[in-house]
């Protein structure tokens, strides 16, 4: 058994606890600006520890924790995505004065939760690291404990997830009661070659469970409310970090324990996927705060998603793993400006963002880009990810499909477009411009920089999708 | 000479990064602009000599027998090839060909006569010059692109700069007249991205190379349905009834150099992506297709110019009027000869410079009335005579006065589609009739009769404002004498096409 396989996750356990002790004994030296040095140590040595990793499959623990191609390909956007969001918490942390060792402690353990998740190749293990995550994000989303919105975020989420667990479970009791087993390979081995009735039961019970943590409709009831009362960074990062692992244990469970099933589940995502983007981007339209929208745009953007996991090939699969750095990228853009902005204006109302390119004129292109990405215009990451998304799903002969994917984006630049407008065309109030805090500049730099960059060199990271890819397949 | 093709698609957006990123005057900006598209215009004329050349010279072989068939000439020139997404089989692939080349020479004057249009613009100066640079590569690319998903890109482009600039320096609707702009586009395209990726896995090669898939032979049902995706995002372009109400107001809230652009230059992508890709790519659904082609031709001429009758806005009148000219390149378009499809080219660069004169013309009287309501108007020859006579030239070249560009591409169009569409060429040869009357009614109401005494004070054109309507005739002019510098590098791109489409 090597244990050193879960290197990457006990760095980040252990600066987790550190943090904690840090504070609690040594409170002199558990200032603001050296947790966060911890904490970004922390995940770069995770980082360079996995980096090596990714050539070679191994698994541990009797083969319930895998560490391949695909995994470390999760498990780095993770950690970037995790160092992305802290660079962007200084005005969250500078609200929550009292806790802030606990606060990045969480997140560090959230990720480490679901990088363990990324790495489940067994019913249980998943489930709790599943549950180990969910719980970490239910006390982030609540961690404004003087906001109702926030404390009704995080009770929501935790109830939410509670029922959504369930219904995973009894997914997961059906499908071991059907072959005895809980190793997802094995599950694979004991499966009849044609799907019994039993296991659609459990087949549609699993894509419940997990279409609540990626908020497919229906079940993204959760999403919109949850984004809107968390902190944004909290937000920022539920919406990538959560989505992201998410989607890697779906692809997980779906490529390896149900294969015999898979003309099955492709219908079944495809109707998913279908009404996914379709609901989200028609509730966004009528959107007036910015979190709410975008909380529907990421329903929409999940959409989009699971069109590439319909495909069911391996194209389908390196484009959504594509899809879901670019989606990283912008979303976390997006999220960064939003912050910053609505940090100033203390306001999440779009119509608060009148003539921000005045104010702040490269906070508000930095939003106008990372938005333009996410309706798929050329040359960003969203574009690229769509081409590659849609490209994989015709292949699979799954033309209406693509047909109500491209609509949805033209549908979906209304919203986007909306915002512009009020940014560049409505004038606003005369307010002087401010500086944002050097590392959140930082975190929107890099993020509007990987917009421009996964798009331009969309064949060099679509290169590295389709290796991590490959290696699940094979 | 390859060089030159990417300096000139690539020094626009270098030109908009600069003014973006150099902080200070919008004296300065002003000035790169205009040293930038002016440097673009010298680099198009340049390729249009170069190109002229070779293809003379590889006639005169032909013709003294020293080669049999002219090598080239219907081959792209300039051509860059670069692997870019070896996954999708996509490369960074431009060149210019008979087809192209004179949209992207013409795209490269009139982006040089927009910026000495708004050379007084105040409003967030840097942002405007920096805006229209970017607009100008995208719309370059469009014309230049070898690779289909390049084209695309390229195409979708221009999207975003064209809605900023609509919406920021429009005039009283302009928010709504973006909004609909971008969102028309966007479904189109929408569309057509769908029947890219289609057509993408339908041909025996899996390639987004245009001569590739211009060469490669397609299923019928397939074809079909692909011509139909695409030519649906090339109709809303176009525009083409009924896809064009997005037209009249983003033209008419444009400001006076956007309307230009958009009249001039926008427009003329939807036509080129008919003939390259409906016309080059798929043959035999566009012969299936032919009578519907020729049918919205004749009712989008009649339709445009029926309403552009009944308007009292003079920018509106002209944005109708040219839903009515674009008529006549889709007419053109339908009838698949070689003069039909020359015509159709000529009426795309003909078209896009009288009406952007026209656009201009209307702007210099806005910006000394503030009004374009015709009744409002009336006498001004008295006080502008250099603005009236020149209005006027552009009101005779735009019903298609001999001598002149429009009437060339009216008459190739005519005369290559009346064999093949009669019904549609006549109602399209009645149509000058209506032309030719609100024309000459607006002029007559907008110039002469009594002079109003709140116009008395009135100047005329500057020396600026000149020098641009004297580029805008001299062009249109010299089509209009001479065709042949035109037609001569139309014809070895348009005889393959049309041969392609008959056999």
């Amino acid at each position: 058994m090597d244990v050193g396989l879960l290197l990457s996750e006990i760095i980040l356990a252990g600066a987790a606890g550190g943090l904690l002790l840090a504070e609690a004994f040594v409170p002199r030296l558990a200032k603001r600006r050296g947790m966060l040095l911890l904490a970004t140590m922390s995940l770069v040595a995770s980082a360079i520890v996995l980096v090596p990793r990714a050539g070679a499959t191994a698994t541990s623990f009797s083969g319930a924790f895998i560490v391949d191609g695909f995994t470390v390909y999760f498990k780095l956007l993770l950690l970037a995505a995790t160092f992305l969001v802290l660079l962007g918490s200084g005005r969250f942390l500078d609200e929550v004065e009292d806790r802030q060792a606990e606060s990045i402690a969480l997140v560090l353990l959230a990720t480490a939760a679901l990088m363990l998740l990324v790495s489940a190749t067994e019913l249980i293990t998943l489930y709790i690291s599943l549950e180990m995550a969910g719980l970490s994000f239910a006390f982030l989303a609540a961690w404004h404990k003087h906001s109702d919105r926030s404390i009704e975020a995080g009770l929501k989420f935790f109830l939410l997830n509670a029922l959504s667990s369930a219904v995973l479970l009894y997914g997961m009791a059906i499908l071991y009661g059907i072959t005895g087993e809980t190793q997802l390979d094995a599950i694979a081995g004991n499966l009849a070659s044609a799907p019994t009735p039993a296991l659609l039961l459990s087949v549609s019970f699993l894509l419940a469970g997990f279409g609540f943590k990626v908020s497919a409709v229906p079940f993204q009831m959760w999403t919109p409310d949850v984004y809107e009362g968390a902190p944004t960074p909290i937000t920022a990062y539920l919406s990538v970090a959560s989505k992201a692992a998410g989607f890697a244990i779906v692809i997980r469970v779906l490529q390896t324990a149900l294969p015999s099933a898979q003309q099955e589940w492709m219908t079944l995502v495809a109707l998913l996927a279908a009404v996914t983007m379709t609901v989200g981007n028609v509730v966004a339209l009528i959107q007036t705060n910015i979190k709410r929208m975008l909380a529907y745009s990421t329903i929409a953007q999940a959409g989009y998603i699971l069109v590439g996991i319909a495909a069911g090939t391996d194209q389908g699969l390196a484009a959504v793993l594509f899809y879901l750095a670019a989606y990283t990228a912008t979303n976390l853009a997006a999220f960064t400006a939003v912050i910053e902005i609505s940090g100033r204006t203390n306001s999440e109302r779009i119509a608060d963002f009148a003539g921000l390119h005045q104010r702040s004129p490269w906070l508000a292109f930095a939003l106008a880009v990372s938005l333009l990405s996410l309706a798929g215009l050329p040359p960003l990451a969203g574009f690229f990810a769509k081409i590659y998304v849609f490209w994989a799903a015709i292949q699979s002969g799954l033309v209406w499909l693509v047909l109500l994917g491209v609509l949805n984006s033209a549908i979906s630049l209304y919203y986007y477009a909306q915002v512009i407008h009020d940014m560049y065309m409505v004038p606003g109030r005369e307010a002087a411009p401010t500086r944002a805090m050097p590392p959140l500049a930082a975190a929107l730099t890099i993020t509007v920089v990987g917009v421009f960059g996964l798009g331009i060199l969309s064949s060099f990271f679509m290169g590295a999708a389709e290796a991590a890819a490959r290696t699940l397949s094979q | 000479m390859d060089a030159v093709l990417n300096l000139a698609i690539w020094l626009p957006l270098a030109g908009a990064i600069l003014i973006a990123v150099v902080p200070g005057a919008d004296r300065a900006a002003r000035w790169i602009a205009a040293l930038v598209s002016g440097t673009v215009l010298v680099l198009a004329v340049l390729l249009l000599l170069d190109f002229r050349t070779a293809i003379t010279l590889a006639a005169s072989f032909v013709r003294e027998g020293i080669l049999g068939q002219p090598p080239s000439s219907s081959f792209p020139h300039f051509v860059t090839h670069i692997p870019w997404i070896p996954q999708l089989g996509a490369s960074y692939a431009v060149g210019l060909d008979g087809l192209s080349l004179p949209l992207f020479a013409l795209n490269a004057l009139l982006v040089f006569l927009a910026v000495l249009v708004s050379w007084n613009t105040t409003l967030r100066v840097r942002e405007y010059f920096a805006l229209l640079l970017v607009l100008e590569t995208a719309v370059s690319g469009v014309f230049a692109s070898l690779d289909l998903l390049l084209f695309f890109l390229f195409w979708e482009l221009e999207l975003a700069p064209m809605f900023l600039l609509i919406g920021i320096w429009g005039g009283a609707r302009r928010e709504y007249a973006a909004m609909k702009f971008i969102l028309y586009t966007v479904s189109g395209s929408a569309l057509m991205l769908l029947g890219i990726l289609l057509l993408y896995l339908s041909g025996p090669q899996r390639t987004f190379d245009l001569q590739t898939l211009s060469a490669q032979a397609y299923p019928a049902a397939m074809q079909s349905i692909v011509w139909l995706l695409l030519f649906v995002g090339f109709a809303v372009k176009l525009p083409v009834f009924p896809l064009h109400t997005w037209l009249p107001d983003a033209h008419t809230e444009a400001p006076t150099a956007i309307s230009v652009l958009l009249a001039g230059i926008l427009l003329k992508m939807g036509g080129y992506g008919i003939l390259r890709l409906n016309l080059g790519i798929l043959p035999d659904a566009t012969q299936q297709f032919s009578t519907l082609i020729a049918a919205l031709a004749a009712i989008s001429i009649v339709y445009g110019a029926v309403v552009a009758m009944m308007q009292s806005d003079l920018k509106r009148l002209i944005a109708n009027s040219s839903v009515s000219h674009m008529g006549y390149v889709l007419l053109g378009a339908s009838a698949l000869t070689p003069i039909a499809l020359q015509g159709a080219i000529f009426q795309l660069v003909s078209h896009g410079l009288i009406t952007g004169l026209l656009f201009v013309m209307v702007g210099l009287v806005y910006d000394r009335t503030h009004t374009r309501e015709i009744p409002a108007l009336g006498g001004l020859a008295r006080r502008m005579p250099f603005i009236a006579t020149f209005f006027v030239v552009a009101g005779l070249a735009s019903l298609g006065l001999p001598g002149m560009a429009g009437f060339v591409a009216e008459f190739l169009v005519f005369l290559g589609a009346f064999p093949v569409h009669a019904v549609a060429t006549v109602a399209g040869v009645a149509t000058i009739v209506l032309t030719a009357g609100y024309l000459l009614w607006t002029l007559e109401r907008v110039f002469f009769g009594p002079e109003r005494s709140q116009w008395e004070r009135l100047t005329d054109a500057t020396p600026l404002e000149a020098v641009t309507v004297g580029v805008f005739v001299a062009v249109i002019v010299g089509l209009g004498v001479y065709p042949a510098l035109l037609t001569d590098i139309v014809l070895p791109s348009v005889s393959p096409l049309a041969a392609r489409l008959a056999g």
